[in-house]
């Protein structure tokens, strides 16, 4: 289980800039469920997940998984519970690097490095058979430089390299919103796939709240850092995007103008 | 150019080698630009000059030689990974440090080895002359360094410093520790470059505290000629580039230095290097852009 507890993050602290993030946040997710997060731009959702990753330290509060204290964690050394896909498909791979040595690379997630050759036949054979299920013809390809594949291609090789290892928690960090809608639909399900193949607990942040509800087990909307709500189960059920409008303008007690242009997509 | 001055640029192309190797794993593996390498170069020179006046064994100076550049390499990089010292700067401090250190450990500003036992020593008694015996032992010494870094650029350790100069943040979020690898890299290409400093000490038969001077730039020279007279797509064919850029880099400078016609004397060393390395830097780049206008690709 991840639980966080009254994390509190500010940015450019002591400067007139400085801006409280995250206001005392606490959630707690089971294991195997899979958390839609939505809000608006500033509310939070990119820094939760950076606490989350490592990108991020708290001011205060505590992170733990499966009981570990990872709060003052730095990333590489949590990446072995906490795989990622970016927002980016650029920053998720490496262009230099050929697909199967991004793959290798991956692969060394939670392992120690040696000086070992990072490829071999081995590795190669079940490179090709993750490649064979995107259905991009990559696996004819594996000593292609990275930088040759197009974004959305790049996006699915991320998301194979971040779940070819085991981890507690797969973050996706709006992963689907540099695509073309067909691209994205093809990315965002292959999610669904390995999500529900290898029941990762996940967190996806999103800025549609079509897709928040779309997809998952439970949905979160942050404003202004903190959660206004948390749904789950039953109540989640048949909820659309108008409810899911209005229920936020009941918590927040403030009518919605902005916000709502910019999460109704 | 006659057949001794030929086989001189040969060797000292073979040692300029192992200096570009350090600066390719500098500047293009790990994105860090280092002029450490003006220092390490005479650190390894005078390291290996003193210990071999002394009575060492060569071999071991040049080996102890390696391990004060990979030191001199480990705190530019501590600079730069600890105190969060610009990585230009940091080496700069390394390198002005250096020559004092490097004063120091000679006592003066040049230490002779005429007569002394060197590398070369064992190799001088057979029947072949000195020219010719000191590019083979060289390209032996250089060629098992080739063979040992390319093995360690396919490792899963030097993916995992590939990975932090290419993209660190994706590197970290697998794992990768991203200030060690620079610690690692670091130390490795200084370490080359001391004996590369060590090794030029030895058959030059002197240790010179101004010997580093400019040796970043042909270092550099060498990686960009490498690779723009050939491919670099695979690891193997950038190490070797930066050995072929090495050795065309000596011959194209000793060339210029032996046309009559040209007027230029040694002493315009220095100023034929800048030229060269501009002229490398910039031609590349006006052929892509060239290109660029015919085609569509984007760099």
């Amino acid at each position: 289980m991840i639980s966080l507890r009254e994390i509190v993050v500010t940015f450019s602290k002591g400067t007139p800039l400085e801006t409280l993030a995250l206001k005392s946040v606490d959630l707690n997710i089971d294991k195997g469920e899979f958390v839609t997060v939505i809000g608006s731009n500033g509310a939070g959702k990119s820094t939760l997940l950076n606490i989350l990753s490592g990108e991020a330290l708290a001011d205060s509060g505590s992170l733990f998984i499966d009981n570990e204290e990872l709060t003052r964690r730095s990333t590489h050394a949590r990446a072995g519970l906490v795989a990622r896909v970016f927002q980016d498909p650029l920053a998720g791979t490496c262009e230099q690097l050929t697909i199967e040595e991004n793959l290798a690379l991956a692969c060394g997630r939670g392992r120690r490095r040696t000086l070992n050759q990072a490829l071999n036949g081995k590795l190669r054979n079940r490179f090709k058979e993750q490649l064979e299920r995107l259905g991009l013809g990559l696996e004819e390809r594996l000593g292609d430089q990275m930088g040759l594949l197009s974004g959305g291609q790049r996006q699915a090789v991320s998301l194979l390299m971040a779940t070819l290892q085991p981890a507690k928690i797969l973050l996706l960090d709006e992963h689907t919103a540099a695509l073309d809608p067909k691209t994205a639909a093809f990315v965002l399900e292959l999610s669904r796939e390995i999500i529900e193949e290898q029941t990762l607990t996940t967190l996806m942040v999103t800025h549609s709240m079509r897709q928040a509800l779309d997809v998952g087990s439970r949905t979160i909307m942050m404003h202004q850092g903190r959660i206004v709500f948390d749904v789950t189960g039953k109540d989640r059920e048949g909820l659309d995007v108008p409810d899911l409008l209005a229920l936020f303008e009941k918590r927040q007690g403030e009518s919605l103008t902005d916000d709502s242009l910019l999460l109704s997509g | 150019m006659n057949q001794i001055a030929f086989l001189g640029a040969i060797e000292s192309g073979l040692v300029f080698g192992l200096v570009a190797f350090g600066v390719f794993l500098s500047f293009r593996i790990l994105q860090f630009p280092d002029l450490t390498v003006d220092g390490s170069f005479p650190l390894g020179a005078a390291v290996s000059a003193t210990m071999i006046v002394s009575g060492i064994d060569p071999w071991l100076s040049t080996l102890v030689a390696a391990i004060a550049g990979a030191g001199a390499g480990l705190i530019t990089a501590w600079l730069n990974v600890r105190l969060k010292i610009l990585h230009l700067l940091a080496s700069i401090l390394t390198m002005i440090a250096l020559y004092s250190v490097n004063l120091r450990i000679m006592g003066r500003p040049n230490v002779a080895l005429l007569g002394e036992q060197t590398v070369l020593t064992p190799f001088e008694s057979g029947s072949l002359p000195y020219y010719i015996t000191t590019p083979l032992v060289f390209s032996v010494i250089v060629l098992i360094i080739l063979v040992g870094l390319v093995a360690f650029l396919y490792s899963e350790i030097g993916l995992s410093m590939r990975a932090t100069g290419a993209n660190p943040r994706m590197a970290r979020a697998h794992g990768i520790n991203t200030g060690r690898m620079i610690l690692l890299g670091m130390g490795i290409s200084n370490a080359l470059v001391a004996i590369a400093g060590a090794l030029f000490a030895q058959s030059q038969g002197s240790a010179d505290v101004t010997m580093g001077v400019g040796v970043i730039v042909i270092g550099l020279a060498s990686v960009i000629g490498g690779e723009a007279v050939m491919s670099t797509r695979t690891m193997l064919l950038a190490v070797v580039a930066c050995l072929i850029g090495a050795i065309l880099y000596r011959l194209a400078i000793a060339t210029a230095l032996n046309l009559d016609m040209l007027g230029l004397k040694s002493q315009d060393l220095n100023l034929v290097t800048a030229v060269l390395v501009t002229a490398a830097i910039v031609f590349p780049g006006m052929k892509r852009s060239l290109a660029g206008v015919f085609t569509r690709g984007d760099s």
